[in-house]
């Protein structure tokens, strides 16, 4: 892997809508610094990426955090809500969105999935009093690694630009996905500030 | 006096709220009171010994060399069980960071619509409808969210845990979604090693008598009473447990919810979790995934402590870091609130681990509490 020798992609900048008065300024800015920042995606320099993502703060302050909720309908496996809230109204087409969760949904149901090849695990680590699970990996681990590398590919490309940021669950108990909104500093950032106020109303 | 902060890093275990204690870095998590586990540990260590020491020679060359041999894997098996069991994390549901903390409490006001002056506002009830059944959750005042369907707050420990059966003392550990089928195993294995060691003490025992008489042969081997004793009292308890639990993996229902009788009685809603055939229910429960820990104990943080210009900075200055039980999210008191921290809820917050971030323009919710909440003050009045 030629890493160091490539240089990242440029980042396409959102697509016009009518209704987003979202200032220009937040999502070059945005771009600019990760491209000067972000290396080509490895699988090592992926925190360091993660880490120059959270620099968006010095360009941008943090506005609000949106929580995606449990699915419980189901039961007890891990399954978020699609439900669109309604602080991202502005900032984000509700299919991409939507994409979204429903993917992590999927990875979700994949690593929780009961058949022939957890029975296997189960049998095999028991088998060896458990011990195995010190040399081997999980199949839930590994489709954490994967989920963390959906994650973070997204927001490098659709919620950054955006001026939004994905929180991986397992950073927050796999309780909620935290969806943090942030706002260009010096621009009109107290208008999207009281939203937060009466958006959260949304049940 | 001038204050410098110094930022060293550490681990995140080291700030955990709760009252488990970690060793080996962080690698092994434990309850606070680990007496019962030492004694279960002497047990099963000092019963084995006693084992080999005096009935397997003697088995060994009579019978057969297999019979030593089975006890000692069986013996590592039982001490592998105990130990993933007590040393690993059940499931510890970690509590809301202050945001999130902010934003379901908006939720409830919201939910909640206005609550006339002098009365109490209603219980903090969240239902959810899984399987075409309709399941309460409950709101954790301490952990501050609303907890997942079959967890829950475990007061020994101090943590929310998911999928939570017991807080075991034996163990010295709760047992929860994670280290259930480990439990399990560790009271099966148990089981048979002790049906084992008293099957083979009784023909040991039995055999020697044939040849020198049944008093020299107790003279002979000493140990034998005394395994013989414990493996006595153990088999009631430890098979009998282990039946308790085969039954309840049977129904997938937790021991929680056995003595609760939430899925039992007639005006009760059925278990939904129970795929209604017992064979994938066990399967679930023994060969379902293993869930990884959302606690990422060895994971690290920037800490801040003041370091004085007179004085060298302490090592260990926990104290001057904020707790993440009182950071800034409204802070609802609760029986575990100081009393002098009461009038000061009301303030504004002063101290935050992220100083950057605000919620522009939240408004603080009425303050709540288990007191002020019917169901929970009816339900405290019930108990006592």
């Amino acid at each position: 892997m030629t890493a160091a020798a490539v240089a990242p992609p440029p980042l396409s900048p959102p697509p016009p809508s009518p209704s987003h008065p979202h200032p220009s300024l937040c999502p070059t800015k945005a771009i600019s610094r990760s491209q000067g920042l972000v290396p080509a995606v490895t699988d090592g320099n992926m925190a360091t990426e993660f880490h120059n993502l959270q620099e968006l703060r010095h360009s941008a302050s943090l506005a609000n955090k949106v929580f995606i909720q449990r699915d419980y309908s189901e039961g007890t496996t891990c399954k978020f809500q699609l439900k669109f809230p309604s602080e991202l109204d502005s900032r984000i087409e509700r299919t991409l969105f939507e994409d979204t969760v429903k993917t992590l949904n999927n990875y979700y149901a994949e690593a929780e999935k009961i058949g022939g090849q957890s029975y296997l695990e189960g049998c095999l680590a028991c088998a060896t009093a458990y011990l195995i699970f010190f040399c081997m990996e999980t199949r839930y681990e590994k489709v954490l690694k994967k989920i963390a590398k959906y994650i973070q590919e997204q927001n490098e490309k659709i919620y950054a630009p955006r001026g939004l940021l994905i929180t991986d669950p397992i950073e927050r108990g796999m309780r909620v996905i935290e969806i943090s909104i942030y706002e260009d500093r010096g621009s009109s950032g107290s208008s999207s500030g009281s939203s937060s106020v009466s958006g959260s109303t949304a049940r | 006096m001038s204050a410098v902060m110094i930022t060293r890093k550490v681990r995140k275990w080291e700030k955990l709220p709760g009252k488990n204690t970690f060793c080996c870095d962080g690698r092994v998590m434990m309850a606070r009171q680990k007496g019962v586990f030492y004694l279960t540990l002497f047990l099963i260590v000092g019963t084995c010994s006693l084992f080999f020491a005096f009935e397997c020679p003697y088995l060994a060359i009579h019978l057969s060399p297999a019979i030593p041999v089975f006890a000692a894997l069986l013996f590592l098996f039982v001490m592998a069980m105990l130990l993933r069991t007590s040393f690993s994390d059940p499931g510890v549901l970690p509590r809301a960071l202050p945001e999130e903390a902010t934003f379901i409490e908006m939720e409830i006001e919201a939910a909640n619509g206005n609550v006339p002056a002098g009365q109490r506002p209603p219980p903090r009830i969240r239902n959810v409808q899984i399987n075409n059944q309709i399941v309460k959750l409950k709101y954790c005042y301490t952990c501050k969210i609303f907890r997942p369907p079959r967890a829950s707050h475990c007061s020994i420990c101090d943590n929310c845990v998911d999928r939570f059966d017991h807080h075991c003392p034996w163990v010295g550990n709760c047992v929860g979604k994670r280290n259930y089928r480990y439990f399990y195993l560790f009271t099966l294995s148990l089981s048979l090693l002790t049906i084992y060691i008293f099957t083979f003490d009784i023909v040991h025992v039995v055999m020697r008598s044939v040849d020198n008489g049944f008093l020299n042969t107790l003279k002979q081997t000493p140990g034998t009473v005394l395994e013989v004793l414990v493996c006595f009292f153990t088999l009631w308890s430890v098979v009998g447990l282990t039946g308790f639990h085969t039954y309840l993996i049977s129904l997938n229902q937790t021991t929680n919810e056995d003595i609760k009788g939430s899925w039992s009685g007639k005006n009760r809603v059925q278990n939904p979790y129970s795929h209604k055939n017992i064979i994938k229910n066990c399967c679930e429960v023994l060969c379902g995934p293993a869930y990884p820990s959302v606690l990422d104990r060895r994971g690290l943080m920037q800490e801040d402590s003041p370091a004085l210009s007179d004085a060298p900075p302490s090592s260990s200055s926990s104290s001057s870091v904020p707790q993440t039980t009182k950071t800034t999210a409204p802070l609802i008191p609760n029986e575990h609130t100081p009393d002098e921290a009461k009038p000061s809820i009301a303030a504004p917050p002063e101290k935050s681990p992220a100083p950057r971030e605000e919620p522009a323009g939240a408004k603080v919710p009425p303050l709540a509490s288990p007191e002020t909440d019917a169901e929970t003050s009816i339900a405290k009045d019930q108990t006592h």
